[in-house]
Parts: structure tokens; sequence; C-alpha cells
């Protein structure tokens, strides 16, 4: 890492943005911070940064018409942070185009692998193209349409490969239910939420040792999935 | 015998009473038209008004006298109320006009007035029953010949029609009546000076209704009168002043009404009788079956007269009973009754000599009853207007039945034709007779004597010699035949009765269980749209017509109930009248004094505390509601529905203040809760930041113990903390289902997966028969549940005891569950254990609020399923929940490989 990240922060309360600011700022960030919306967009055009950590409750301006401001004028990566039990508000922010979610209260380690994450995917070049993923013992050959665990070669139908690419694509970040199946079926079947789930427990038990254990294909109740992403996958 | 009556002394205090609220009523009462009762109430008014009340004119008849009109300076006039009726413009005291206005004292002329058709009331006294009803004190006018009791005696001696009348308990009830006195020569006098009409009329006037010798008789019923109500007020000035030297022995008067024309006579004579004696009277009419077989308009006669006497302040009922003297008796002896008024017999000469008459026997077995037989005079000399008529299908006289008769006699012959040579006259005799019996029994008098007539023909015809002639030779034969009609007659008769009586008795029979089943059905309803549902179709059953009831709304108004209304539900009822009997406590509508143009009848539904609603039926079916027997009926039906809506308000009071003190005590075990389980992390976390802050001799291993306790506690409190919200959100009611189709064993994986960290030393063993089953839920609530229930099990599980998760598919539905080996559950506490706040040990650090059991029974119930407990074999406790089976797993199309 040649220069520091800047990271710019939107959060109301005093306190917690003392904590962040203090605890990232130890881990080598550069911390700009905003109370509300306005400031933020401000912050935003004079010092621009290379992610934002946004609390969903702002005084000025709903948190979801922010994220879908934001997205019109860039594709800098956006974490959402939320009180719990709002699962319905994170799915939203997720689909307006926020890259990842945490509820509070949540581990400052936590934060960190998630701003590292999404910064090491922003940092790589947009037009390479990707051909394998490796986590753990799942290896996925996307051109050649292969999957295997360790040597196993496994046989997946069309969409089981199509989903499971797609999380592959955003491996380490949750993909809501209605971005999966718009991308594998297409627009008209977003309601058709039950094709999902058959789909994901077919592809769990062909990849996982313990389906009812995942190790790769999480479930973020309410929201969506995660593929798990072990170390730096893509090659 | 000093002992005053305790009824009389009740009646006492409810006449002051009801007076207190009510305004007092004054009639200037006279003899006849032009004694000058208008302009002697107009003088009173006006004194009153000088002296500061406030008095308004409702409506005065000047008839243009000037004196009168000269009166009227001063006062205001309330305007009158026009309605164009038959093409001319007509004017009316307005009702409405006057409530509006709500002076102290108002003036309407003329008590007997008839209000013009499509008024409120058809007569102006009802108008001022409200008037004082709503606390506004009246002045009137009234002649003695439109009195009720006596207008017909005025009719006969004066010849002349008087149509409007007022009931005597109206004159009876006024607090006050001021005779307007003026001997007959000096009104005649004042007539041809044309003071009270104009010449011609007053021309006409003094050949008719204006003779002296009508002046002076109208005067001395006038003064009588007024000398009776001074006479009854000294009775009620002794009785309150407790003056006991001339006790009024209670009279009790008893008149019995038939279906004849002297009927209303009758109940006029005993309302006079009653009124001198100041006895309570009582009207009845005694129903035998050969009664109920009468034509619908001698009933009616008989109901107009029932009516009558009840207006003129009679008890009046109907009875039921095959012997009109048994009943009569009775009831006499019931009700203390001392002297009957009965009409004269009808039976005269042989036939009651023969017969007997229900006088005769009443005289002779009555004891200690003085009896009064009314003459009869011929045809009653004045009617009062005809009232609406009760149309309703007569009883069908078919020739059909009278034809049967016929028949019936020519079978027989037929039958006995072949047999001719073997029978002798006298067994076919018999044979018709039997005939004739059973035509009796089958179809009824008419037919069964034309069967015995017809059967005489052709008895004589065929039969008797010589054949094919009408001509009986036989003396024998002869006898035969007369006997044998003479024994058709009588059995027909008999049978006859005999079929009345059980139509009778089906009849009565039919209202017993139609209350039977309306009390049964009432019995098991429970809520308030049940009952009104039992109500609605009971009532259609019984009394036709649509029928609906309605209730105050929140605004005061009444309305519809707001429950779906069924097919005979009445829509289209008039809130008006609705309204006004709701307000007046009273019937209206159809066949009643209010609005009887109406073509429903709003009845007021009257609880214990006063009115709660109001049915609308319509009156399809006249004599199905206004018989006197049917109108009972339909007071009981509402009665029962009343106190039943009743009970089930009582029980729902009860209930919710039930719930009320329950959920008190839960806001107070809750604080208290919340208090203790939210002070002791927070006690904790002050105290270590504190000391971490100012406290600079802490080693490094200390400092991290500090910072480590903060965190966990900080974690616990944030455990509660979700956990009382989602429990506040439950109890709001602001919980809404996001279902979904979820495998179980996805909801398992990320339950499990958000354990992790705690679950990392256990072994959790996942048994799932079908995991591709989908059930329907909202997956985030049931991960709660699992994680609640994984939590308990490895909290209370010893180390290295694996916790187990099976889940299986029954005919019930989804069962889940989580078994642990920790100390199980005591059978006492498996129920409470799902209860807010409950702890098994309230003072054990290991248990939370008491909280996360009961958001899983809140979760798993808002599901429609049910969580249990149970012990598990070997030790340990099983947790349950059983998911109700899902409407219908969708199917996927299947996809080509």
């Amino acid at each position: 890492m040649k220069t520091r990240p800047s990271l710019l922060l939107i959060e109301d309360d005093p306190q917690f943005r003392l904590l962040l600011t203090t605890t990232l700022g130890h881990h080598n960030f550069i911390i700009h911070a905003a109370e509300n919306a306005l400031d933020a967009l401000e912050l935003m055009r004079s010092k621009p940064p290379n992610l934002l950590v946004l609390d969903l409750g702002l005084p000025d301006i709903d948190g979801q018409d922010l994220i879908r401001r934001l997205r019109k004028r860039t594709d800098l990566p956006i974490i959402v942070l939320s009180a719990r039990n709002q699962e319905m508000d994170i799915t939203q922010a997720l689909d307006s185009g926020a890259d990842d979610y945490l509820t509070k209260p949540f581990s400052n380690a936590e934060l960190l692998s998630r701003i590292n994450a999404l910064l090491r995917r922003a940092g790589k070049a947009p037009g390479g193209v990707l051909e394998i993923f490796q986590s753990g013992e799942l290896k996925i050959e996307l051109t050649k349409r292969r999957v295997f665990v360790g040597t196993r070669e496994i046989h997946l139908t069309p969409l089981e490969f199509k989903l499971l690419a797609t999380l592959a694509h955003n491996a380490g970040f949750v993909v809501t239910h209605r971005q999966l199946l718009e991308k594998v079926w297409g627009a008209a079947f977003i309601e058709h939420n039950h094709y999902l789930r058959i789909y994901m427990g077919q592809l769990r038990h062909k990849l996982e040792n313990d389906p009812a254990r995942p190790r790769y294909l999480l479930t973020e109740p309410g929201v969506g999935y995660r593929l798990h992403e072990e170390g730096n996958a893509w090659t | 015998m000093n002992r005053p009556d305790p009824d009389r002394l009740l009646e006492q205090a409810r006449r002051h009473e009801a007076r207190r609220h009510r305004g007092r009523l004054k009639i200037f009462f006279g003899s006849a038209a032009g004694v000058g009762k208008t302009y002697a109430m107009l003088l009173a008014a006006k004194q009153l008004a000088r002296e500061g009340r406030d008095v308004v004119v409702g409506f005065v008849e000047t008839h243009g006298r000037a004196e009168t009109q000269a009166q009227l300076q001063g006062l205001e006039l309330l305007p009158l109320a026009s309605k164009t009726l038959r093409g001319g413009l007509r004017h009316e005291f307005d009702l409405d006009a006057a409530l509006l206005r709500n002076p102290d004292l108002i003036l309407v002329d003329e008590l007997a007035h008839t209000n013009l058709t499509g008024s409120r009331h058809p007569k102006r006294w009802q108008d001022i029953q409200e008037l004082l009803d709503s606390g506004i004190d009246v002045y009137t006018t009234l002649n003695v010949q439109h009195l009720e009791s006596l207008h017909e005696d005025v009719g006969r001696f004066a010849g002349i029609r008087v149509w409007e009348t007022v009931p005597d308990t109206v004159f009876e009830s006024a607090d006050e009546v001021e005779l307007v006195d003026l001997p007959p020569d000096e009104l005649l006098a004042r007539l041809r000076e044309g003071k009270v009409y104009p010449p011609l009329k007053a021309e006409r006037a003094l050949r008719h209704f204006f003779r002296k010798g009508n002046l002076i008789a109208l005067r001395e019923l006038a003064l009588r009168r007024t000398a009776e109500r001074v006479d009854a007020q000294m009775q009620d000035y002794r009785q309150e002043n407790a003056i006991h030297e001339v006790w009024n022995v209670g009279e009790r008067i008893l008149v019995c009404l038939g279906p004849t024309p002297q009927a209303e006579r009758l109940v006029r004579a005993a309302k006079r009788l009653a009124a001198s004696l100041h006895a309570n009277w009582f009207a009845i009419y005694v129903e035998t079956p050969a009664l109920q077989s009468l034509t619908a308009d001698r009933r009616d006669q008989v109901l107009k007269a029932l009516r009558l006497a009840e207006r003129l302040g009679a008890d009046t009922a109907t009875l039921s009973s095959p012997n009109m003297g048994d009943a009569i008796l009775q009831f006499a002896h019931e009700h203390n009754i001392n002297k009957l008024v009965l009409g004269k017999p009808s039976r005269k000469g042989w036939r009651r000599w023969f017969l007997g008459s229900v006088v005769d026997t009443l005289m002779s077995q009555a004891k200690g009853v003085n009896f009064y037989l009314l003459g009869d005079d011929g045809k009653p000399v004045l009617h009062t207007p005809a009232e609406t008529g009760y149309p309703d299908k007569k009883p069908e006289k078919t020739h059909g039945n009278l034809l049967s008769g016929i028949a019936a006699a020519l079978l027989l012959t037929a039958l006995d034709w072949p047999f001719r040579a073997f029978l002798v006259p006298s067994n076919i005799l018999l044979v018709y007779l039997l005939g004739v019996f059973f035509t009796a029994i089958r179809f009824g008098l008419w037919p069964s004597i034309l069967a015995a007539f017809s059967s005489a023909a052709l008895f004589a015809f065929f039969f008797a010699p010589p054949i094919f002639s009408f001509e009986i030779a036989d003396q024998e034969n002869l006898v035969g035949l007369l006997v044998m009609l003479v024994v058709a007659s009588v059995s027909s008769k008999q049978a006859e009765n005999v079929r009345t009586q059980a139509r009778i008795a089906s009849l009565r029979e039919r209202r017993t269980s139609a209350l039977y089943r309306l009390s049964k059905e009432l019995a098991e309803a429970r809520l308030e749209n049940e009952i009104i549902e039992i109500g609605v179709r009971h009532i259609h059953a019984e009394f036709g017509g649509r029928n609906t009831f309605l209730f105050p709304q929140r605004n005061g108004i009444l309305g519809y109930p707001k429950y779906p209304p069924l097919d005979i539900s009445f829509r289209g009822a008039d809130l008006g009248v609705a309204r006004w009997a709701f307000n007046n406590r009273r019937s209206a509508g159809a066949g009643t004094d209010t609005l009887p143009s109406e073509s429903g009848i709003y009845i007021p539904l009257i609880g214990s505390s006063g009115p709660i609603g109001v049915l609308a039926l319509q009156a399809v079916n006249w004599r199905r509601i206004f018989l006197p027997e049917q109108r009972r009926l339909l007071d009981t039906f509402v009665n029962q529905i009343v106190h039943t809506l009743e009970r089930a308000a009582l029980a729902e009071q009860a209930k919710e203040a039930t719930l009320k003190i329950q959920a008190e005590t839960l806001r107070n075990s809750l604080l208290s809760s919340i208090s203790h389980d939210l002070r002791t992390p927070l006690a904790t976390i002050v105290g270590a930041a504190g000391a971490l802050e100012n406290d600079s001799g802490l080693n490094d291993a200390n400092r991290q113990k500090l910072v480590r306790a903060i965190h966990e506690e900080a974690q616990r409190m944030s455990d509660l903390t979700i956990k009382i919200l989602d429990m506040a959100k439950f109890e709001a009611g602001e919980v809404k289902l996001n279902r979904q189709w979820y495998a179980a064993e996805e909801i398992i994986g990320s339950a499990l997966h958000r354990l992790r960290g705690k679950l990392q030393k256990r072994e959790v063993g996942v048994d799932i028969t079908d995991n591709q089953a989908l059930i329907y839920v909202d997956a985030v609530l049931l991960q709660q549940v699992l994680i609640n229930l994984l939590d308990n099990a490895d909290k209370y599980t010893p180390e290295g005891e694996p916790i187990d998760i099976s889940v299986k598919s029954t005919a019930l539905g989804l069962c889940i569950a989580v078994a642990d080996r920790g100390p199980g559950v005591a059978e006492e506490f498996r129920q409470k254990i799902f209860q807010k706040f409950f702890r098994i040990h309230p003072e054990s650090a290991q248990s939370g609020a008491g909280l996360g059991l009961s958001i899983c029974r809140a979760i798993v119930e808002a599901h429609g399923g049910e969580i249990n407990v149970n012990p598990r074999g070997g030790g340990g406790a099983v947790f349950q929940l059983q998911l109700p089976l899902s409407p219908q797993p969708p199917i996927l199309p299947p996809e080509s490989t």
C-alpha cells in the first residue's frame, strides 16, 4: 500500500464517530467525518475518499436517498451501518447500490476486515478477466464452467452454475435475493424467492460437507447470500 | 286496614319523580267552542311573560275573533310548518322548531287536533307529550266532547260525529286543569253577536250543535269531569298527608270483550265506571277455539277494542282457553277483581236455556263479584275513524274442500253399491256416517255437513226403496236417515272443535318452540355479531319481513351494525324514526301511534340501563306482527336478544378489565426486571471504565481483565436490549411476518453460523429427514427462535455433552426439536417457562430476563404453530416447535441438465 487510503465516515452520533475515527485512524486510514448528509456531500467534493462508511439513520437526508444520490456520481465502495433487525432497510440499501453492511453493535475487527476486502476489490483492475476462483477446497473454473471440491469434479446444472458464478464474482460480499434472482433468472422472477432457496439447497448438497453447517455458501437471513472467501481467492 | 298500599306509595313517588323532569301540562277545559278557553290561556300566558318567563306561542287558533287576536300582541309567535297537501298549502304546528326553540312555556291550542298526514305523530296530544318529555311546560285547550270516554255520549245526545279524541290518560295526567265556564245563555248571546264564528257559520252552528239543550248537557259534563278531577286530587292529598278516615278500598274492574260491535262501548263504560270509582281496570279477550276461527275483520275488531282500552288506561290481556267462563274466573281471581263488566248474553230464548251462556255461568260461579251488564242498543252511534286495516291472506275457504265432501259421499255410494244385496240399509247408513266423520276430521265442518246431506240424498236415491228415486217408502229408513243427519252434524261439529283445538295448540306450540329455539341459540352465542345474526334470522323466520338492529355509533348516531349484512337484513331503514324510538323509548312506525305511515316498525331495545339500540322490522305481514299474542312474542324475542347482548357486553368488559390488570402487572414486572438486568452490567461497565481512566496504578494484566469485563457486560446488555425491543414489538402488534419459502436446513444453518463463536467447543448434531421440504416462514424470526433455544441449550448443558437438532415432517406439519442434556424442566414449570419474565431461579446469574422463551412462543404462535418442552430420555429437555403444514409448496419447473 503506497498511499494511506482515506475513508469518509458519515455518522450523526458524536461518541460513535469519535470511536470509529480513533480506532480506524490507528489502523493507518485517513478519516474524514461528517455528521450529516450535506456535510458529507461537501467533503466528497473537497476531499475525495476511497471508501464510504454510512450510517442509515441521518438527521437531514434519508440514508437510502443518499446512497442513490452517491451512486449516480461515483462507484466508490459503500459500507452501510444499521441498527439491528432492519433487514428491510439493509436489503433496500444493498439494492440501491451499497456494497456491504454491518449491524450495530459490531466489533472493530469485523469492520476492518470488511473495509479491507472492499478496498482490495476496488483496487483490482476493472478490465481484467477473472478465470479461477479458489476458496478452501472449492475451485471454480469460470470459462470452462467446471467446479471442483478438492479433486472431485461436481456436475452442476446451468442455473446452478450461473448462481454460483454470480456469488463468486461478489465473493466475500452479500448479494441480495433480488440481485441474485435478477442476474440468474431475469427481472421477471424477482418475486420468486423460492427458486433461490431450492437452488441454494441443491448447491449446498453438492458442494458442502455438511449442508446444515455450510462453509462456503452462507445465508444472511432476510437479506441474501454470501460466498465465503478464504484469502485472495481470484486468480 | 290503615296501612297504605305500598304500590300506591310507589306510584306517588314515581309520579313526583317523573314530574320533576317533565314539563307541566295545563289544560284550559271548556264545554264548547266559544266559551273563551283560548282567550283565558293567552291571558294567563301574558301574565307569566310579564313575570319574565320565556313564553312562546306554538299554535293558536283565533277563528278570527278580535278579542283573542288582540291578546296575541306582545307574545313571541313560533313560525308554523307549511305543507302542500292535496294541492293546497296547509299550516301546522312545528314540533321540531318548538323543541329547538326550547322555551319555558309553550302555548299549543286545541289538544284534540289531528295532525296533517305525514307529520311525526297523528295527533297533537302526542306532540304535546313529546314537548313535556323534553321538559317544556305546555298550555293547551280542550273541549269536553273530545274526551275519549265521553265523546260517544256527547255524540248520542248532540247527534254529531266527533272524529278528534284525546285519551283520558292525557287529561288525567295534566298537572292543572282550569275550567273555563260560560253559562249557555251568555255563550248563545256571544254567538249571535258574531264573536264566536262569522255570521254564516254562526247561523248553522245555532241550529245544530249550539242548541241550548246541548249546551246545558255539555256544560254539565264538563263540570262533572272537572269535579271528578278535583275529587281525585283530594284523594291524592289525603293519601299524601296520611288522612285515613275514608280509606278507599281498591276497586278492581274487569271488562270482558268479545268480537262484537259493542266491544268498544263496553270499554268506554268500564272506563267511566273505573274513573268514577278511581279503580284499576283490566280489559281481556278470551280466545276460544270457536273465536279463533272467526274472520279477520272480526278479530281485528277485538284488537281495536283492546287498543282503545289501553289508551284509556286499562291493563289488557289476551287469554287462550277452550272455556271462556273458566278463563275469566281464573283471571278475576288472580287479579282480585270485584267488578265485572260484560255485554248482555247474545244467546236468547231457548238457545240460552238449552246451551247456556257465559254470563249465566259466571254469575252462578263467581263469588264476591258485582256484575255490570251492558245492554245491546243495536249499532253504536259513533265510530272512531277506521284504523289501518291489517291486510292478510284469508284462510283458504276452498271449493276443493267442499267438493271433497260430495266426493266422499259418492265414493262410499260406489263402494256400497255392489254389496247392496248383503247389506241392510242401517249398515249402509253407518258406512255413510263413518265417511261423514272422517270428512269432518280431515276437511272441517262445512265439507262434512255437505257430505252428510249428499250422503242422505244418495242413500235415498240408491239404497232406500224405491231405488232410483228420492222417495223413501220405509219409515224405518226415514228415521234412520234423520238420526244419521243429526249424529253427523253433531259429530262434525265436535270433530271440527278437535281440529281447531289442535290448530291452536300447534300455533301455541309453534310460538313456544320458536322462542325455545331462539333462547337455545342465544345461550350459545358469545359475540355481539353472533347474537345479532341469530336475532335477525329468528325474527325474520317468525315475523316475516327483513329486519336489522341499529346501534348508536361512536358519534352517538344510530347506524347499521358493522358486520356484513345477511341477505335477510333490512337496509334502508328510516334512521330518523329509529332515533325517535331510541330517544323516546317507545315503538314507532307502522302499527304504532308515531309515524304510522312508515313501512317498518321500530322497537327500542331497552337494556337495564337505558336503550341500547333499535330493532327495525319491515312490517310485511301485519297479522304476524300485530296480533296481541304475536306482539307479545316479538317483545319477548326483543327482550331475550337485549339480555343476551348485555350479557355479552358485560363479559367483554370483564375480559378487558382482566387484560388491563394483566398488562399492569406485566408492566410492573417489566420495569423491575429491566431495572435489575440493565443496572447490573451497567454498574460493571461504569466502574471498570472509571478505574481504567483514573487508576494509574493498574498493571497491564488487570487493565486487560477490566477491558474484557466491559466488553462482556456490554454484550450482555446488548442481548437484553434486543430481546426487550423484540418483545415490545410483538406486544405492540408491530411485527408483520415476512413469510417466504425456506428450507429448514438453511435456517438452522444460519442460526448455527450466528452462534459459531459460542458453540465452537460444542458438538451439535443435526438430523434432517427431508432436507428439501420447504416451509413458509419468516426466516429472520424463526432463526431468532433457534438462536434463543440453542443459546439456552448451550447455557444449561454441561461441557462436553452434545446438543441435538432434529427436523421431522409429521402429519401436523414440521417439527423442529432442540434437545439438550441440561437439568431438564420440572413438570410444573413446563407451561410457565414460556411466560414473560418467568425464571425458574430468579436470582441465578445464569438466567437472563426471562424473555427468550416468551419471544420464541410469540414468534411460533404468530406462525400458527406451537412450542412446548418435554423431558428427554436419558436426562435433559427437548424443546419442540410444531409448525403447521404450509398451504402449497411451490413447484419448480424442471431444468434440463
